[in-house]
């Protein structure tokens, strides 16, 4: 991994001693980074150790408080992310942040569009498609680039985003989170590139949440916890184990725990004889589900497993009413309905559903942390019937404290909190209403370890409590470490239930891909 | 992800039979083929309805329109809305007549005009961006001072008695076949074009695209957002100035309650050609073509003479209505 032995380079950026407060919030706190040209740096950190302000605090998105940033030995302070655009530092958001509406080829040269006579006259289009496709393609990225860049998929569009970050003959890339929405060979794709340019002098940053990956591609890394550096390494001189002990400064043995509790619990004597809680019967939408059966009995866990577009997301939103069943029926505490008509009327019968896209879907962001946990408890006791005060404060102050959520501090707008905490909160609002069904889809993704764990312990002891769960992760070891009993979709189909007794993820993925195990990540590329 | 694969070549009606128009051209075909349709029935029911001069005034009866609808569909592709243009053509049409009557000449009148709906425009576009005030209100509030500014030149109304200025309101240009098509409808027809041009190829006009395809993302990829969003403002108050200037050449007068509710005018007829009001989607040309639309329902009531003239804004309403509700089946998919 190591190149040259020689003196070290000149970095191309220097961050001294940065520090950015928002409010009464020190986001970071005498940060320093350096970037040396021709390697990859990982930046790691749990959610809200500062990943993300640092990127915006180079990028000219945010101001600066204190310190200085040197870009080649000068210092600089970019007023706008166009000027740091403007001085080679391109930057890959973890959203895509691009425009639907506009071409891909448009998407990649915007703001530098080839024009005729000598850059004075009109677009030329067919040169911008043609710059486009010879860019794509050196990328390997077989998409027409006259197509509108929204009748692509999301991880399409990522690579898209990385294509005109390229393209720009960037010094510095920074990455966050690129591959949260790419596939196993889509990674492999991009690592290429990222190695090619690395090869050709380029500094590049890596966000990423994959342990895996990171140790993978990165020469080097920062570590940041709580807005601090609290670490530089070398990847070849580094364990996992010290990096994830840096990151959430305490260990994972509580993960360890978590295995085992599972598969003891699912080797217990099977709720047979318990009534279900929920069952669903033939429950199917044209598009989004073929009839499927599903039963749910108290105190259990069941994984939904399956790849991206299987009808994970899908199957829970019928569960929940938040869709119309076209067929099938749904049994909620033994009274028979065809279907719940709204989530109003689920949240009724003690249903409760956290949806996987967290910032459309679930929070408030200009609302309060705690108008956020209290809100389903609201809706549940209707309009007319505010929550009384002390109530609230209580109620408030008893899951802040449970999930851990922080900043402990509820008066906070939602958006000041990192996505794991965001995720707390979501769930301390349905668990203020104490329901008897819990739908989780996605609960962890692009959330850091440590809520990670937090998490699931959580999840593992509502379930011990009596409550059932749904439990949607696109990572098998997860749905595998908590579920009881594991449901597998495919393709939008129901294709196999089984207790969760000595299965691993190899057995999963030949479920899915109908083959032994090692050629699971072919199929997966047609997701 | 599917492959590009090469058609093979098989003749030419075969091509055309195969041929889908992108769904982004969807709306404005369909204003098209709307305008066609009512302009055919026109043609069927009354006599002298399908005569190319009717088709050309329409243009001349509606050049100030056409200019508005220009202006608007500038804004409302960034996401935006401009409701004070009603009130600067008025506005415009007074500045044009006090400045005439106090013996400008002619060049200077107009300058003057352009320059106060340049100002205007670019006051409410500073206010949007800067201090991050919604569109509608900030034009609410310009659309209230340019009517007030209005009363301050002028309570009553004012003639124009420029020969200049009636010479160019009466000037057209004979085409072949005996018909005439005003100088203003012309100047009309050649803003669309300009505006086309800069819309589709220019950096400015893409970044106005993008700004309405999401403004946070503009801003991340290091467009100029903030140039372009006062610079559509600034348009639109150009452009309102412009038909200001027109719709004193078509009545020969300022006043100050001349094009009251004009700005809505404008906005049905973006709409109406197909332009998303959440912006990113749509083109000039079919706000030409809903102003047509427009201008053709009035005709249809001006040759029936039995109906009522609210008929107009009846069917506008319904226009409308449809045109929101096909958008929204459209691009849900």
């Amino acid at each position: 991994m190591s190149q040259a032995e020689t003196k070290p380079p000149r970095p191309v950026v220097e961050m001294l001693d940065v520090s950015i407060t928002f409010g009464a919030v020190r986001a970071l706190d005498g940060v320093s980074l350096r970037l040396l040209p021709g390697e990859v740096h990982a930046l790691m950190g749990e959610n809200g150790a500062g990943k993300s302000t640092l990127i915006k605090a180079l990028t000219g998105v945010y101001t600066i408080d204190s310190g200085r940033v040197e870009i080649a030995g000068v210092e600089t302070r970019f007023a706008t992310p166009a000027a740091a655009q403007h001085a080679g530092i391109s930057t890959v958001y973890q959203e895509v942040n691009l425009v639907p509406n506009l071409t891909v080829a448009e998407n990649m040269l915007l703001g530098r569009e080839p024009r005729r006579l000598n850059g004075i006259g009109a677009i030329d289009r067919r040169a911008m498609n043609r710059r486009a496709a010879a860019s794509l393609q050196g990328l390997g990225i077989d998409i027409d680039p006259g197509s509108e860049l929204g009748s692509h998929p999301i991880a399409v569009q990522q690579l898209v985003a990385i294509a005109r970050a390229v393209d720009t003959d960037a010094r510095v890339l920074i990455l966050d989170e690129p591959t949260s929405s790419l596939d196993a060979d889509e990674v492999a794709r991009l690592f290429e590139v990222m190695r090619r340019l690395r090869d050709q002098g380029t500094a590049i940053v890596f966000v990423s949440h994959f342990l895996d990956q990171v140790f993978e591609i990165s020469d080097r890394m920062t570590i940041l916890r709580n807005g601090r550096v609290v670490g530089e390494r070398r990847v070849a001189e580094t364990t996992q184990l010290e990096l994830v002990q840096l990151m959430i400064g305490r260990d994972l043995q509580v993960l360890e725990r978590l295995d085992h509790a599972a598969h003891e619990a699912s080797g217990e004597a099977v709720t047979e004889q318990r009534l279900p809680v929920l069952s669903a019967v033939g429950l199917g939408r044209k598009g989004s589900l073929e009839a499927t059966d599903l039963t749910l009995f108290p105190g259990e866990v069941v994984g939904i497993a399956g790849l991206l577009g299987s009808g994970r997301t899908e199957l829970a939103r019928l569960l929940f009413g938040a869709d119309a069943p076209d067929t099938g029926e749904l049994t909620v505490r033994g009274s028979s309905r065809r279907r719940l008509r709204s989530p109003r009327h689920a949240i009724d019968r003690k249903l409760a559903f956290c949806s996987e896209d967290r910032k459309a879907e679930g929070v408030f962001e200009e609302l309060s942390v705690a108008d956020n946990m209290l809100l389903g408890l609201q809706a549940s006791r209707g309009w007319l019937r505010p929550i009384p005060t002390a109530t609230r404060s209580t109620l408030v102050k008893e899951f802040m404290t449970a999930l851990d959520v922080r900043p402990a501090d509820p008066s906070l707008p939602m958006r000041s909190l990192s996505g794991g905490n965001q995720q707390k909160v979501l769930l301390a609002r349905w668990l203020i209403t104490e329901p008897d069904v819990l739908l989780l889809d996605e609960p962890t993704r692009g959330i850091d370890i440590g809520a990670k764990t937090q998490i699931q312990q959580l999840v593992a002891d509502l379930a011990e409590k009596g409550m059932s769960v749904v439990f949607i992760s696109a990572e098998l070891e997860e749905v595998l470490r908590l579920s009881h009993r594991l449901v597998v979709l495919k393709d939008r189909r129901k294709i196999a239930e089984r207790p969760n007794r000595g299965v691993d993820v190899n057995d999963v993925l030949e479920i899915i891909t109908g083959e032994p195990g090692g050629l699971a990540e072919k199929e997966r590329a047609d997701a | 992800m599917s492959a590009q694969v090469p058609t093979i070549e098989t003749g030419v009606i075969a091509r055309i039979a195969r041929f889908s128009p992108p769904r982004r051209y969807l709306p404005v075909i369909g204003t098209f083929a709307l305008f066609i349709g009512m302009f055919g029935i026109g043609g069927i029911r009354y006599e002298g309805f399908a005569d190319p001069q009717v088709f050309l005034t329409l243009l001349l009866d509606n050049a100030f329109l056409i200019v508005l609808a220009v202006g608007m569909t500038f804004v409302i592709l960034t996401g935006g809305i401009d409701l004070s243009v009603g009130s600067n053509v008025a506005l415009s049409t007074l500045i044009a007549a006090r400045t005439l009557e106090l013996g400008l000449p002619v060049v200077a009148v107009i300058v003057v005009v352009l320059l106060s709906g340049i100002l205007l425009g670019t006051a409410m576009g500073l206010l949007i961006h800067y201090f991050d005030i919604q569109p509608f209100i900030a034009t609410l509030a310009g659309m209230f001072l340019a009517r007030g500014l209005c009363y301050l030149i002028s309570v009553d109304s004012i003639p124009i008695k420029d020969e200049t200025f009636s010479a160019i309101a009466f000037g057209s240009i004979t085409l072949p076949g005996g018909y005439y098509l005003g100088w203003t409808a012309v100047f009309a027809l050649v803003i669309v074009a300009v505006a086309a041009y800069v819309l589709a190829s220019t950096r400015f006009g893409r970044t106005v695209y993008a700004l309405g395809g999401s403004e946070p993302s503009a801003l991340l990829m290091g467009l100029p957002v903030a140039a372009t969003k006062v610079g559509v403002y600034a348009i639109s108050g150009l452009c309102a100035a412009l038909g200001g200037l027109l719709f004193a050449l078509y009545t020969l007068s300022g006043y100050s309650l001349h094009a009251v509710g004009m700005e809505l005018d404008a906005i049905a007829a973006v709409v109406i050609g197909g332009t998303l009001l959440t912006g990113g989607r749509g083109f000039v040309v079919g706000s030409l073509l809903g102003v047509l639309v427009l201008g053709t329902i009035q005709t249809f009531i001006s040759f029936d003479g039995t109906l009522s003239s609210w008929w107009t804004r009846i069917t506008i309403g319904v226009l409308v209505l449809v045109f929101v509700v096909a958008q929204r089946v459209l691009t849900r998919r």
